[in-house]
This record gives C-alpha cells, structure tokens and sequence, in this order.
C-alpha cells in the first residue's frame, strides 16, 4: 500500500487543553506509517458558535482552511468532531452552491487563495476505518485491550447530521445506533459497553451559558457507562474529552451521584494496543485518574 | 412496460410499550412476532397490533399521508411518522428486533399516545402567527415574492408532529427550554417579511428558556421528518439577534462573539481568553477547575499561545468579510 498522506487540521484543543491527544495523534500516525502534514496556517473554525454571530466570516475563515489542504493537494483530516462538522458543513454549502462559493472566493482572493471544492474532509476515525483498515490494525496490535471494558462516546458532531457526515466517509454510520468507535474498541482487542448514552450529547457548547443542562447531561453519559461496568471510556472528540474528563465534580452535583471514568481519546486506546509508552500517549494530562496502565 | 416489484417478506420482533395511565403503575412490554412485508410501513404494524391481536392498543393517526403529524413515535429510539416510514429502512436500520415506544415515555398517556401539553404551550408562547396590520376589505391577497418566501428555508412545511421536541436533550432537562419545533415556528415567522411582531425576537433571546440553551446536538434535525432542520433555524434566530440589534451583553452572546475576537488577534482560539470574555468577573466560578487543569499541563497561557501562520491573511479576512457587529 502506499503511503497514506493528510493535511492535518488540528484544531486549537490539540494544541492546548488536550496536549495529551495531539501527542498520541502523531505517535499513532508514526507507528501506523501515516503521514500528517500539518495546516499551521489554519485559523480556528469557530466551533460551532462564530456562525451564530457571522456566518458568512465563518465560511470564508473554514474555505480558507479547506483551501490549505487543497494546495497540499490532500485529504484533511481533523481530530475534532466539532472541526470536523464546521468544516465539512462548509465544504457541502461550497460544494452546492456556486454563487456562495463565488463570494466566498472573491473574499480569498484578496489574500490570494481559491477554495476549488477538490479536498475531502474526513475525521481521523474515519481516514483509519477507510483508508488504513481495521484488518490492518488487528494484526499491528501487541497489547490487546483484552481486559478492558470500553465505552464508547462518539460525540454529536461526528454522528449527526447524518446525512451530512455519511458524506465525508464510506463506512455507513447510523447515528442511532453507530458502529465505528466499537468497530476500532474490538480491533485493539478490548469489549464494548453498550449504553443509552454513548451516542447523545456531553452538554460541552452550552457549558458556560446552560451550566446545569450541561452538567446533567455530562453526568448521564459517565452514569451510563460505570452502569454498564466500564473501565474506561474512549471519544474521538477533545471537546468531548474535556467535558467528560474535567467536570465530573459539577456532573455529580448535577445528578446527585459521584460520578468518575478514566476518559481517553481514541488516539491514545490505539496507542496502548499498538504499544505506544504513558508518556508518548500523554497519559499524566488527565484529571480523572488514569490508574489501569 | 411494468417494472418489476418484487414484495419480499421476513419475521420481526416487536417490543412495544404498553401503558394506561388510569390503570397502570408501571409501563411494560408486548412482544409480538409477525411476517412483515417489505411494502409496509409502521402505521401498518400498529394497526396490525390492533386489529388482530388486542383491541384495545391505542395510537394517534389521521392523514396516512404524512400532513398531520399525528401519528409520530418513536422506533428503537429514533423519532418517527409511523404513517411515512418503511418498515424496510427500520430492518435495514436497526435488524429484525424493533422496539416501538412513545415520542415520550415520561409523557404517555395510553400506549402511544402521550401529552403534548408542553409542545403546544410553547409553541403558544413564541407568537406563531403573523403580527400585521391587516386591511379588513382587501382587494387582493397578501402576496410576497418567490424570493422572500425563500428566506422562510421551508420553516413553514413544519407539520408540529413533536418529533424533534421529544428527541431534544435541552427540553429534557431544562423544562422553560422552548425546544426547537417553536423555534422553527419563530424563525418561520419572524423571517416573513409581512410580520411586525417585536416581542416574538425578543422572547426567543430570553436566558433559560431561548435559542441560546440549545446545545447544538442536531438530535432535532435528524428526527424531523420533513427535513426542517430546527437548529439551522435556530442558528438564523441567533444571527436575526444580532441583525436586529436585541442581542443582550451577556455570557451567551460575548462567547459567540468571542471567537472572532480571539481569531483576529491569534487566528486560533485563546481558550482561556475566550472563557474570560465570556464570563466577565464570573469566571471565578471555573477557577478551582482551571487550577487543576494548569497542574496537568492543560492550560496554556496566552503568551504561550502558537498563532496560526500568515495570520496577516486571517485578520484581512476577518476585516473584510464581517457581516455582524455587536
Ligand atoms: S472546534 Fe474547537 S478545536 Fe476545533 S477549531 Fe474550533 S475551537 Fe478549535
Ligand atoms: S457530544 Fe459534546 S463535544 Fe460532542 S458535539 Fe455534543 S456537546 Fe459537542
Ligand atoms: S440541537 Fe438544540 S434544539 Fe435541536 S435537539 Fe439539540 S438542543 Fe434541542
Ligand atoms: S420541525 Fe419537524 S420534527 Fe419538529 S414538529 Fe415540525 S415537522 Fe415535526
Ligand atoms: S397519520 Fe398524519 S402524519 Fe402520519
């Protein structure tokens, strides 16, 4: 196989309150033989809240990043559920729109950019469910998860609008009932917890202006998985993470019940299967205790 | 020339919530095993139920044409019009085991029928109809242009089915939430260039209860049967705030306008910068939080902050394309 090439959107989390996941990204792209290509041009993609104010600055700020991978020539890949949906929600709007499109590039082109349309954008899940394979995987790992319970949590903006996001992948995901992240669970050999909650929302958008909303919904999602007997629980979302990972002290609050998980990034559960070292996995940058390594 | 149609059958187990609120303590379950054909759909079943097994199960269904938004419920948790889906899809989708319940369990009031109360008194409160003087005699019709009904983005298909209500997680837990049926109802409204309502905008900015609780988990746009997406509609009441100049200065409104703040200035965002903008004095609330955070290596300080490369063409940009102002 040919060496699989993306141009990474990192996204601003990786590169600040999730050191830990920009860390094990690159560790497991190197042990996998992926090559990331970093955008450090790219601005940040308003997470889904700069649309709110200014939706046509939002397009022309995510065209631009778009724009980036296309002169790489290369599929972008983010890291981020919420990157993933503002930009690909941006290329689809681009990409059926022709006069939209032509505002939007008269804007770049006074910075001397064009968005043509010609790169995917796909989340990291996705690019190594397609493009690397889980046959693969398997036979790569050298500490299977066997002993672990996982929950998954995919994440709203990775699942759903599904019309959308079964656009920027091949394997067919239903958000009610979706697949991909147990999918990679059992190919690094661990057990998934099926749970009510591993598909709804963590309440991380509305954490500042609907705290109680979000502590509540954040304490379900933990609740649900210690209820099913998780050891830990995995997401393919920082922001995800960090809801889960940080604010378990106003989660219990909320729901009147001590609630706590070891929460790892997909890319760090892959990193252990694949035999990635603690420290190359940034496994100390938790705050809920991560004791089972 | 016929086309060939080729009528396939297979078994299904349906797990279907009984309940009656008279009699009931506690809901349970019905199994029933029947051959389903591929040309059915789930009001079918249902009537099924019904017909040739117990009498006395009860549902709402009128139109069986997808109009009337009566017949929604929900399958294997996934809302639905029973009288538009094939039983087909929900194989495809969720295999030959279906669980068919109530768009709210917590709400129900005989087997599938529920109380909608809460839907209608929302709906109620976001005045959902047009606010205009209107000339008693008129000569003609009120007629807007192809264009300007563009701009209701088919807010007005809405058939108040309650699928999206009863799938939204804020409504769940926040009971003032209007939830998003009476925001599609709202933008429906306030983007029809007859109507001179100033409260409607007003309301659905109001804290607790406003479009600003959404959590944007598109739940709501990906139970809509007739494609409405509430929470684009929810987005376009948001940018209407602020086109309208209602926008209040408070935490919801600086974190959206925040991040064009933290863009112009480092193309990326200042996480920590944002959270100050946004709460103002509030942000001792989240200092314990931060402390434990800056102790693991999670916090970055904004001088440590790597600014996107060519941050000149961003801030250009920013200049140029702005649309809003606050
Ligand atoms: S969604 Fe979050 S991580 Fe992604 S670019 Fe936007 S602010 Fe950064
Ligand atoms: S699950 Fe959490 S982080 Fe993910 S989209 Fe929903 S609120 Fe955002
Ligand atoms: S996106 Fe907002 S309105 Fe829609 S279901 Fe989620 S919280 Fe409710
Ligand atoms: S917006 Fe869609 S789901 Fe919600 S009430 Fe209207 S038709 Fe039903
Ligand atoms: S019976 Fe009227 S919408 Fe289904």
């Amino acid at each position: 196989m040919e060496k699989l090439r993306y141009a990474l959107f990192t996204g601003c989390t990786a590169k600040q309150s999730t050191p830990e996941q920009m860390m094990s990204t690159m560790a497991v792209a190197d042990k996998l033989g992926i090559e990331l290509v970093e955008l450090t041009e790219a601005s940040c993609c308003g997470a889904s809240h700069l649309q709110d104010y200014d939706d046509f600055l939002s397009l022309v700020l995510n065209a631009r990043n778009i724009a980036y991978a296309e002169k790489h020539g290369l599929t972008m890949v983010t890291i981020c559920n919420t990157c993933q949906l503002n930009t690909a929600m941006t290329k689809h709007r681009l990409d059926n729109d022709e006069k939209l499109k032509a505002k939007v590039n008269e804007k770049l082109a006074e910075v001397g950019l064009e968005y043509k349309g010609t790169s995917l954008v796909t989340h990291f899940l996705y690019a190594i469910i397609d493009d690397f394979g889980l046959d693969k995987l398997k036979e790569m790992v050298v500490t299977p998860l066997s002993q672990f319970n996982i929950a998954p949590f995919y994440g709203c903006h990775n699942i759903r609008p599904s019309e959308l996001q079964n656009e920027t992948h091949n394997s067919k995901e239903n958000p009610y009932n979706p697949s991909s992240l147990d999918d990679l669970i059992i190919a690094c050999g661990g057990a998934t917890v099926d749970y009510e909650e591993k598909n709804k929302c963590c309440g991380f958008h509305v954490e500042l202006q609907a705290p109680h909303t979000a502590a509540v919904l954040t304490g379900n999602a933990i609740a649900g998985a210690m209820d099913g007997n998780a050891d830990w629980m995995v997401t393919p979302c920082p922001l995800c993470h960090l809801k889960l990972d940080t604010q378990t002290a106003h989660a219990s609050e909320a729901i009147g019940r001590e609630v706590e998980l070891p929460v790892l990034h997909m890319q760090q559960m892959v990193g252990l299967a694949l035999g990635c070292s603690p420290a190359e996995l940034g496994l100390k940058h938790h705050l809920s205790k991560v004791d089972f390594v | 020339m016929s086309t060939q149609h080729k009528i396939t059958t297979q078994k299904v187990n349906f797990k279907v919530f009984r309940f009656n609120a008279d009699k009931d303590y506690l809901p349970y379950y019905e199994n029933y095993d029947m051959e389903v054909t591929s040309e059915e759909v789930v009001l079918d079943i249902l009537n099924r139920i019904k017909w040739d097994h117990d009498g006395s199960f009860s549902y709402r269904r009128s139109c069986r044409h997808g109009i009337c938004g009566a017949c929604a419920i929900k399958v294997n948790g996934r809302s639905t019009l029973a009288c538009k889906e094939s039983m087909n899809d929900m194989v495809d989708l969720f295999g030959s085991e279906l669980v068919i319940e109530p768009l709210s369990k917590k709400r129900a009031v005989k087997d599938m029928i529920i109380d909608k109360a809460d839907f209608w008194e929302k709906h109620d409160a976001v005045t959902p109809y047009l606010v205009a003087d209107i000339d008693e005699n008129p000569e003609s019709e009120n007629l807007i242009s192809p264009e300007d009904a563009d701009t209701l983005d088919e807010a007005d298909l809405c058939i108040q089915c309650g699928a999206c209500h009863y799938a939204c997680p804020a409504v769940e837990i926040n009971e003032d939430f209007f939830g998003p049926a009476a925001f599609a109802s709202a933008y429906r409204f306030s983007a029809d260039i007859r109507d001179n309502s100033v409260s409607r905008l007003k309301d659905v900015n109001e804290e607790k209860q406003g479009v600003w609780d959404c959590v944007k988990c598109f739940e709501c746009a990906e139970a809509c049967p007739k494609e409405i997406n509430p929470i684009g509609k929810i987005t376009k009441l948001h940018q209407m705030a602020f086109q309208e100049g209602i926008a209040k200065n408070n935490v919801a409104v600086r974190h959206a306008v925040g991040f064009k703040k933290s863009i112009a200035k480092n193309g990326v965002l200042d996480e920590g910068g944002l959270v100050l903008y946004s709460e103002g004095p509030a942000i001792v609330k989240h200092l314990p939080v931060a402390f434990r955070m800056f102790t693991k290596g999670k916090i970055v300080p904004p001088w440590g902050i790597t600014k996107s490369q060519n941050l000149d063409e961003i801030q250009k940009l920013v200049k140029s394309s702005s649309t809003a102002k606050f």
